[in-house]
């Protein structure tokens, strides 16, 4: 009997703490349901319609995917995604890990270095991205400039299509901040005894870092690698901004920059959605790139797991 | 290990200070490139738009002017975009410090049945490319005649998100249950410890919340470029973008505008950059 009553309290208990847990997170369930499933499901809808802003969505069957086979555009936007998706990443990578294995250090001013190489990452990106379409002049830049003082003439970063993603990957070298900030928190736990025993048996400094620090980090690095190499298919304001930019001033009058060299694929979606009022496409590359990340995700994050396994059996 | 002799001690001293001056060095050399775009804005803004654009070209001012910034504040309606960022800014801090700790406390403070489900959902979110989501909400909100209001970048913060989500939840982690347990057994119900334990103990997550939510908001792009096409309602993100006529591109206004519209980023991040980088380094997370 007394058994039965403890049962029964501590399930009163339960149902409690479960309608006090599910209270608590109702905001973001209500905000899940609105802002993420109910559009995923209608974006997903839309992809077999056509429709601009205003009227209502037509069915169109699989039209709007075999138009996203057929477009040149398309492809192109997604050779250039996947363009800063491979030379991207592994630049901000390692940018971010030189920075964080210099303001590891104990040194005087090292707070003030953190500092400056992180606070580009915490910039409108907006400001950011002007000043860097004027560095980027390549008669009045700083770049340019800076190049020929040391006897390079440097390009149209902007306007030759050769090399814009150029240009952009500089810019996002820029802003490695929080890349750095993780790398540097990793860097601290890796435990000063392996450097020690290391030196003892006369190990120099590149060798360490080979043997000792890179393996240690490993799994830190993976995971900053798959999160930018995700993030790199979501790549648009930089781009949405200097195509602009470049369109006023009439540099390369283009919606994706000089022969299309930076149209990325969100910035064609977003091109489709609101220059050229083709929802039912937009939405329909929108889901392609949905799927792309989500597989994506999966994949890699098995990848990032066997590493984490790896680093534990160490 | 054998004695090292006086020599080598002095040639492995030398070795040393040559290393110290080399790294100091880099040090400089990598703080003068990541600074220089800062730089580059600042002088530009102190230049007349001729001097910008006379060869060769000088980091320094030939002459400073101050002009540029009144004119800056002339060419667009500054102060109106600047009050219309600060509006969306407050509310959208306000909804996330509403929303974040309530739902981080929920994942981690109450033991219930479903928790774990929602922490995988909230993570999920994270990759969902905004792209997905933004022709679905645009229909919602033209349909509501809601386009050209504010309500569509202020909304979103009252329902949390989740990256700011993650950090909280990660802050609530490393308090100790036995706190919240003493009030439980002191009668004290699930509102009751919230408010008057989890959001006191939780203050420096709080405020670390309350920046992301300020610098995120300020500083947003995309929001503002999908819902707001009326010039009077802009933000300060998409007037800048009106520096930039059809013939040509007054620089040195433009970057004062763009100047002191990067001020108050910076402020809020040196005054309160303990908060940003601990942050960062405990979630492991890119924003």
């Amino acid at each position: 009997m007394t058994m039965r009553r403890k049962h029964s309290s501590m399930t009163l208990l339960e149902k409690r703490s479960f309608r006090n847990g599910l209270l608590f997170a109702l905001p973001w369930i209500i905000g899940f349901l609105a802002f993420s499933v109910y559009p995923l499901c209608m974006s997903l809808y839309y992809g077999f319609t056509q429709f601009n802003a205003v009227t209502t969505p037509k069915w169109v069957g699989l039209q709007n995917f075999q138009w996203l086979l057929k477009d040149a555009t398309v492809k192109k936007s997604l050779m250039n995604t996947l363009f800063m998706a491979f030379v991207s990443m592994p630049v901000n990578l390692f940018v971010a890990l030189m920075l964080a294995s210099i303001v590891v250090k104990d040194f005087r001013g090292r707070t003030l270095a953190r500092t400056f190489f992180f606070l580009p990452s915490i910039i409108p990106m907006v400001a950011a991205t002007m000043v860097w379409i004027w560095m980027f002049d390549p008669t009045y830049g700083y770049i340019n400039n800076v190049l020929s003082a040391i006897g390079i003439r440097g390009p149209n970063w902007l306007i030759d299509a050769r090399y814009t993603k150029w240009a952009l990957v500089l810019m996002g070298s820029w802003t490695t901040g929080t890349t750095m900030l993780v790398c540097m928190a990793a860097l601290q736990e890796v435990p000063v005894s392996y450097y020690e025993s290391a030196e003892i048996d006369g190990a120099n400094g590149v060798q360490k870092f080979f043997r000792i620090t890179i393996p240690c980090m490993a799994h830190v690095l993976v995971y900053q690698a798959i999160l930018s190499f995700i993030n790199s298919f979501q790549y648009f304001q930089q781009v949405y901004i200097i195509v602009t930019a470049n369109s006023g001033t009439k540099m390369g009058a283009s919606l994706g920059g000089p022969q299309n060299s930076i149209m990325m694929y969100p910035l064609y979606i977003f091109h489709n959605a609101f220059t050229y009022l083709k929802m039912g496409r937009a939405a329909a590359m929108a889901w392609v790139l949905f799927v792309i990340v989500a597989i994506l995700t999966v994949i890699l994050t098995r990848i990032s797991r066997r590493v984490n396994e790896n680093a534990g059996v160490e | 290990m054998s004695m090292k002799t006086k020599h080598e001690w002095t040639g492995y001293r030398v070795g040393q200070t040559v290393k110290r001056t080399l790294f100091y060095l880099l040090v400089v050399l990598l703080s003068i490139v990541f600074l220089s775009p800062f730089l580059v804005m600042i002088t530009t803004s102190f230049k007349t738009n001729s001097d910008a654009f006379t060869l060769p070209v000088k980091l320094l001012p030939r002459q400073w002017v101050f002009e540029n910034y009144p004119k800056a504040f002339e060419t667009i309606p500054y102060f109106r975009y600047m009050g219309n960022t600060a509006f969306i800014t407050f509310f959208s801090v306000l909804g996330q410090l509403l929303v974040t700790p309530m739902v981080a406390y929920s994942l981690s403070k109450i033991r219930w049945k479903g928790s774990k489900i929602i922490s995988g959902l909230i993570m999920a979110t994270m990759m969902i490319p905004i792209s997905v989501t933004m022709i679905p909400l645009y229909r919602i909100y033209s349909k509501l005649h809601l386009v050209n209001t504010y309500i569509p970048l202020i909304l979103p913060a009252f329902f949390g998100r989740a990256f700011y989500i993650i950090i909280y939840r990660q802050f609530f982690a490393g308090v100790p249950n036995s706190l919240m347990e003493a009030a439980w057994i002191d009668g004290a119900n699930e509102a009751q410890r919230y408010i008057h334990i989890a959001l006191p103990i939780s203050k420096p997550a709080l405020t670390t919340i309350g920046i992301y939510a300020f610098l995120d908001s300020w500083s947003d792009y995309l929001m503002p470029l999908i819902y707001i096409t009326k010039s009077d309602r802009n933000t300060l993100s998409l007037g800048l973008q009106q520096y930039i006529s059809e013939h040509t591109v007054d620089w040195s206004r433009l970057m004062a505008a763009a100047t002191i519209f990067v001020l108050p980023v910076i402020v809020v991040f040196v005054i309160f950059q303990k908060n940003f980088v601990q942050g960062i380094a405990t979630s492991g997370l890119k924003a």
